[in-house]
């Protein structure tokens, strides 16, 4: 007789998404998703940018330098929305112990790293001509170069260990401890005075930013969220296989010693 | 001519408009071609030593194969 191997409802969505550790059920779905992601990356990225660039107004005070906005605000919210997952991940593998948690925290972490320094790389281009300044350590700017040094951390922690599964965890501990630093980065504008602005778009209330300037605003934030799935996917399979290709020249030095 | 010269001067902030979106674009898609790289390099290095193992069947568990079945339970 055949029984259900879940109790409840936690069980069940736990059970089905340990479906996905098989690596080749993972292969062929996310061989199916890549097109779809990257293509959809790619069309929003294009109307995009035609719209930051071409089509939008500029800013009453800011002038034409407020496009390095669709740029700037979307590799801000990924590198906290990758770091998030990142963390989930972590979580996921600490206490679930799915085998594919820590393969994809592990994956995400560079494409986190890259969007937490092109934030912090165009916002330094956009604060030199508003501010007057390319750096000022104030809550939101210092929040979210802690953010980028716990990323290079998550990365540098992985690697440091002989023992990958050592090295995993870890880093996996290093995440969800960092994660205090995401609401920090969040309200940072609120709770200290920042030089930075508050927020326009993720508030309570309506968005203080014009349509106009938001469609580009989303279109761009949709294009680089697309964006990181399909390097994600990629990343992920590149590592399965990385995996396999260890276990594959396990296999011959110990078939054939000293050949 | 001088509509796009106007539009490539961005009223004086060319010189950090413009690096803005080119440290994106490189960033970015550096990103993308080492990934990708990574994969096809792993893709082939998998296929070569499979290639080169003796046909066995053998009870597959955790493992990635590209020819021998699908891991299907």
């Amino acid at each position: 007789m055949l029984r259900r191997p879940w109790r409840n409802r936690s069980d069940r969505a736990v059970s089905s998404l340990h479906r996905f550790a098989n690596p080749g059920r993972f292969r062929r779905s996310s061989a199916a998703l890549l097109p779809w992601c990257a293509g959809g990356a790619a069309a929003a990225l294009g109307v995009g940018l035609y719209f930051a660039l071409f089509s939008s107004p500029p800013d009453y005070q800011q002038g034409q330098s407020v496009r390095i906005m669709y740029v700037h605000v979307p590799a801000a919210w990924m590198a906290l929305m990758v770091y998030a997952a990142m963390a989930a991940a972590s979580a996921a593998g600490l206490i679930w112990r799915h085998p594919l948690a820590h393969v994809a925290a592990r994956a995400a972490a560079p494409v986190g790293a890259a969007f937490t320094f092109v934030c912090l790389a165009t916002g330094a281009l956009w604060g030199k001509p508003m501010w007057g300044a390319w750096w000022v350590w104030d809550a939101r700017l210092t929040s979210v170069l802690i953010l980028f040094f716990l990323y290079l951390g998550y990365i540098a922690l992985a690697n440091a260990f002989d023992d990958p599964v050592r090295g995993e965890r870890a880093a996996a501990l290093l995440a969800l401890v960092g994660f205090v630093n995401v609401p920090i980065v969040k309200f940072s504008v609120d709770w200290w005075s920042t030089l930075h602005q508050p927020a326009s778009v993720a508030r309570i209330g309506p968005p203080a930013i014009d349509a106009s300037m938001l469609a580009p605003l989303l279109l761009m934030a949709a294009g680089f969220a697309l964006f990181f799935v399909s390097i994600l996917l990629v990343r992920v399979r590149s590592e399965l296989l990385a995996r396999r290709l260890r276990a594959l020249r396990l296999a011959r030095a110990r078939a054939a010693p000293g050949a | 001519m001088e509509a796009i010269a106007a539009f490539l001067d961005m009223d004086g902030y060319a010189g950090y408009v413009w690096p803005a979106y080119a440290v994106a674009a490189a960033v970015l898609a550096a990103l993308a071609v080492l990934s990708v790289r990574r994969l096809r390099r792993n893709q082939r290095d998998v296929a070569v030593l499979e290639a080169d193992r003796p046909r066995r069947r053998r009870p597959r568990c955790a493992d990635e194969g590209a020819s021998e079945g699908d891991g299907e339970a």
